[in-house]
């Protein structure tokens, strides 16, 4: 049972009831018609609308004593055939639309009683469209009429019944208030079986049924402001407005309320209203049609003039006008109060305003248009373009009509291609919640059935990567006018520039930047940028470890645009293509970048990343942009001969991280993948070798290739919490990376493969398998172990004696941090690798409480490290993504 | 004392008059009463009608009712009339 309304007497309540058991009980029937069954149904009802048209329209004007009989048949005709014209082959049950490059289907689902508020003005139209529209979403509507509309209301809800029920609609599926008051309507709007109200009313019903807390459409008051431009077709405008202003004595409320013209052609164009059956109103007759036919108090138009004709406006007022007058035309000087005429007038007068320019009767028409009519309809008559383009600009109106009659214009199908209608909606301008005409879809609850998608995958590595001892004799193909070697003391210092600098053809000028051996900073980048355009380069050969390659990298950004802000740049993104901040793409000095690496870990030579140091705000800014990635990557063995065991060995696990952490990250891909294991398999079987005998040249060429082949893997994988660990460690205890990654490693592994507290939203993967590719790994190195479960334990434990082989520390007490300086540090670290973007890709969403669980189990290092699966099953398969 | 269970079979063309016939029976049922609505493909007002006086006869009496083989379209029809809690459902 609905609220108990106060003033509703029981009895009353038991008809309201009444009424809404047969509304809900059709409703609910009603769901289960397929689209044919509907079409089934509309289209005879359409053939009784069109046929009662005039039988309905001579009721309406009984009735009402408003309109023209001819043209409310007229209007019972536009609601039923053009109605149904946009109408019948549209999809309303069911699916009704499909995206399928989106995945995404739509589809209908009826709203189930709506109750529906007729208006006095267009009584019989209303309900023939909006009878058409319940059945074709499959609704029950209940009806309340306008009390001074309510017998023609009834009848034309009668008919449409009958013909529905007729050709298979359920029982009460119409149904009418016989005879109602606003408490009625009030009980109603406020019934917890009523789902939408559709109040085609007055202001005051309106705002009821939007406040009755229910889903409502409503439509707002009009004062349609109509600019009449100097380059118009004159002869059409005026027939145009006529037309409109007169069609059923004004009371459609997109008719025209006020003509601003041009000056140039003012004067002709009241002539032509004239010669036309207008009688134009002088200054006196103006003032006493402001003051009969508005309402000095509220300033609103009187009742009694509403959609009459206007000769009976004239006898009412007393103005002397020719027996045909079609028209009263009342030249005003301003809109507002001071102006009575320049609001909304539901009968054949019309204001006119002479504007002097563009500029001011656009100002005039904004006014016309605020005083009342926010929202809801204007016209413009022009063949200026701009004209047209600014006053669609600046009105504020769900239907701007160019070039047509507003009233008709507005309705839809007729002189435009706008969707027919009898309500037409005003905007949050006008208190309502669309500015559409409305029509069948706003009837239903439209449904969005979206199947899961795959995400667009990419894999971009440089064009050509030249590797294996002396690959950097390919130097000698890459023409250019002046190079530039980027490097740092030590290379140069150890011959390896020397080596470089033989490579390259003769007739290159070949110039040597020598930058301090860290990460670099905005001062080095900018003198480094200073001498690329010095010497004009247009070739750039970064040899060195990361530090250097990341540092060619920013100063080719740098120099090639001089415009990009690296800060700028460096804005957080979550998914690298939708960033909101894109890379440049105009080069003002296009140049090649040739990376050779000198250390077989970080693999910058192919990465699109680089680590720019922001001494200034005391802070690491990473850029990452494919644009960034080198041009050519060489990766020569013999730069790496002399690294010493240390660094191989630090390195190498960072290699082996990126190996491990692209391997499960939720971006992997097959293309990834491949990379990624070959890279573990190399790391396994070539980084004992290589750190202990540091001369091997196939230990230490595989293990350049390795960390090659793992960086293409992150470029395009990314890396995972292992990273965000050993960054926000490394920083604050001067940890080198590999170091600081190789005590996170075996705790990272059980923690990805055990069962996430919270899974990371991974549309490119089916279900959680990072458990399953650490088996795999273990299987690609013949580790053993018949579960996952055992698999993934036998990669922890060959990590970890790989880790012993390389004597690296094993436990962040081993560094000689004291338990209590860690823990004091321990909010600054669990901040910062959370902070830390390398985590996004990790397949297992860490907790801040499980960062805290980590580090300490790094802190404590040695000890059996627990590994619980998250499947215990024994096969691994399905677990390519 | 036996309980008998009541068992019917619903037309689909007849839901209203089965209904109406087995509502009169339900003074006789001596334990729950199964109606099985696998012939129903869909359900019209006065068959929706003639269930919800049913349901209230079966409280009337105290006599438990259950639908079974309701298809989902008649189920979801009887959701919206707020039916569907007023019977058992068996699938």
């Amino acid at each position: 049972m609905s609220e108990k309304i106060a003033t509703v007497t029981d009895e009353r309540i038991v008809y309201l009831e009444g009424l809404m058991r047969q509304a809900k009980t059709a409703a609910a029937v009603f769901t289960q018609y397929t689209q044919e069954d509907v079409d089934r149904i509309v289209k005879p009802m359409v053939l009784a609308g069109l046929e009662q048209a005039q039988y309905l329209a001579r009721l309406a004007i009984e009735e009402t004593k408003l309109g023209v009989m001819e043209d409310k048949a007229i209007k019972n005709m536009v609601a039923t055939e053009f109605v149904y014209n946009y109408v019948k082959d549209k999809r309303t049950v069911g699916q009704i639309a499909e995206y399928p490059e989106r995945n995404l289907v739509e589809m209908a689902e009826p709203i189930g009683v709506i109750f529906s508020l007729l208006p006095i003005t267009n009584p019989t139209s209303t309900v023939l469209f909006k009878c058409i529209m319940a059945i074709k979403t499959r609704n029950a509507v209940i009806f309340s009429p306008h009390p001074a509309a309510g017998h023609c209301c009834y009848e034309a809800v009668r008919i449409m019944y009958e013909t529905a029920v007729k050709h298979g609609a359920p029982e009460g599926v119409f149904t009418c208030l016989e005879s109602h008051n606003l408490q009625d309507n009030a009980y109603m709007m406020h019934h917890k079986d009523v789902g939408l109200i559709d109040a085609t009313g007055g202001p005051g019903m309106v705002k009821a049924a939007y406040s009755s807390g229910k889903p409502a459409l409503g439509v707002g008051p009009g004062n349609t402001p109509v600019y009449l431009e100097k380059s118009a077709d004159l002869d059409m405008a005026v027939v145009d407005i006529i037309t409109s202003k007169t069609f059923d004595n004004g009371t459609i409320c997109a008719s025209e309320q006020t003509v601003v013209i041009d000056d140039e052609i003012y004067d002709i164009v009241l002539e032509k209203f004239a010669e036309l059956g207008s009688h134009i109103c002088d200054e006196k007759e103006t003032e006493l049609l402001g003051r009969t036919v508005i309402d000095p108090k509220t300033g609103f138009m009187q009742p009694m003039a509403v959609g009459q004709k206007a000769t009976t406006i004239a006898r009412m007022i007393g103005l002397k006008v020719k027996p045909h007058t079609k028209l009263l035309i009342a030249p005003i000087q301003g809109v507002g109060r001071g102006y009575p005429l320049s609001v909304e007038k539901l009968f054949p007068v019309l204001a006119v305003y002479r504007a002097k320019s563009v500029d001011e009767a656009l100002k005039v028409c904004i006014d016309v248009n605020y005083a009342g009519g926010v929202g809801h309809t204007a016209v413009v008559f022009s063949r200026n373009d701009d004209v047209i383009r600014k006053f669609g600009e600046v009105i504020n109106a769900g239907r701007v009509i160019v070039n047509s009659p507003g009233s008709i214009g507005a309705l839809g199908g007729v002189y435009n291609d706008m969707v027919p209608t009898f309500s037409f909606g005003c905007g949050t301008g006008g208190g309502n919640s669309t500015t559409d005409n409305v029509n069948v879809f706003h009837y239903l609850n439209i449904k969005r059935v979206a199947r899961r998608t795959q995400a667009h995958m990419w894999f971009r590595v440089p064009n050509q990567i030249y590797f294996n001892m002396n690959a950097v004799e390919n130097l000698r193909q890459f023409k250019s006018r002046s190079t530039i070697i980027i490097t740092n003391p030590a290379m140069e210092q150890i011959g390896h520039v020397d080596i470089v600098r033989r490579n390259i053809p003769p007739e290159t000028l070949v110039h040597v930047s020598v930058i301090p051996d860290a990460e670099p900073e905005v001062k080095v980048i900018m003198q480094g940028v200073e001498a690329l355009k010095f010497y004009r380069v247009d070739q750039i050969i970064a040899l060195g470890g990361g530090s250097v390659i990341d540092a060619a990298k920013i100063m080719k950004l740098k120099y090639e645009s001089p415009e990009a802000d690296l800060e700028e740049l460096a804005a957080p993104f979550l998914d690298l293509r939708k960033r909101v901040v894109q890379y440049p793409t105009e080069k003002i000095n296009p140049s090649r970048l040739i990376a050779i690496s000198t250390t077989s870990g970080t693999g910058s030579e192919v990465t699109p990343f680089a680590v720019l140091l922001d001494k200034e705000h005391g802070r690491k800014v990473t850029l990452a942009d494919y644009s960034l990635s080198p041009d050519v990557a060489i990766v020569d063995p013999q730069f790496v001969m002399s690294m010493p065991k240390g660094l191989t060995a630090d390195t190498g696990i960072d290699c082996l991280t990126h190996a491990l952490e692209a391997g499960v990250s939720i971006f992997a891909s097959p293309y990834t993948d491949s990379n990624a294991f070959q890279a573990i398999r190399l790391v396994f079987r070539y980084l004992p070798i290589a750190y202990e005998h540091p001369n091997d040249e196939e230990a230490r060429t595989m293990m350049h290739n390795a960390a090659c082949i793992a960086a293409i893997a992150f470029s395009n994988a990314s890396v995972g919490v292992n990273h965000a660990l050993a960054h926000a460690f490394g920083a604050r205890f001067h940890v080198a990376h590999g170091r600081a990654n190789a005590l996170m490693l075996p705790h990272v592994i059980a923690f990805n493969a055990g069962v996430p507290t919270k899974f990371m939203p991974s549309p490119n993967q089916r279900g959680y398998i990072a458990h399953k590719k650490y088996a795999m790994v273990a299987d690609l190195l013949n580790l053993g172990g018949d579960t996952v479960e055992e698999k993934v334990t036998n990669l922890v434990t060959a990590t970890e004696q790989l880790l012993d082989q390389l004597a690296v520390p094993r436990s962040i007490a081993d560094l000689g941090i004291s338990k209590e300086e860690f823990e004091r540090a321990m909010p600054e670290l669990v901040k910062n690798a959370f902070d830390d973007p390398s985590w996004r890709s990790n397949p297992r969403m860490p907790l801040l409480s499980e960062l805290v669980e980590l580090f300490w189990s790094a802190y404590r290092g040695r000890g059996p490290v627990k590994v619980e699966v998250a499947s215990k099953q024994k096969r691994e398969d399905k677990v390519l993504v | 004392m036996t309980m008998i269970d009541v068992w019917l079979e619903v037309d689909g063309n007849r839901v209203a008059q089965v209904l109406n016939e087995a509502a009169e029976k339900l003074d006789s049922a001596g334990g729950d009463v199964f109606l099985d609505f696998s012939a129903v493909r869909r359900i019209d007002p006065s068959g929706l009608r003639a269930l919800e006086d049913f349901a209230g006869a079966a409280d009337e009496k105290a006599v438990k009712a259950s639908l079974r083989g309701v298809n989902v379209d008649v189920y979801k029809v009887l959701k919206l009339a707020r039916l569907s809690s007023r019977f058992c459902i068996v699938n």
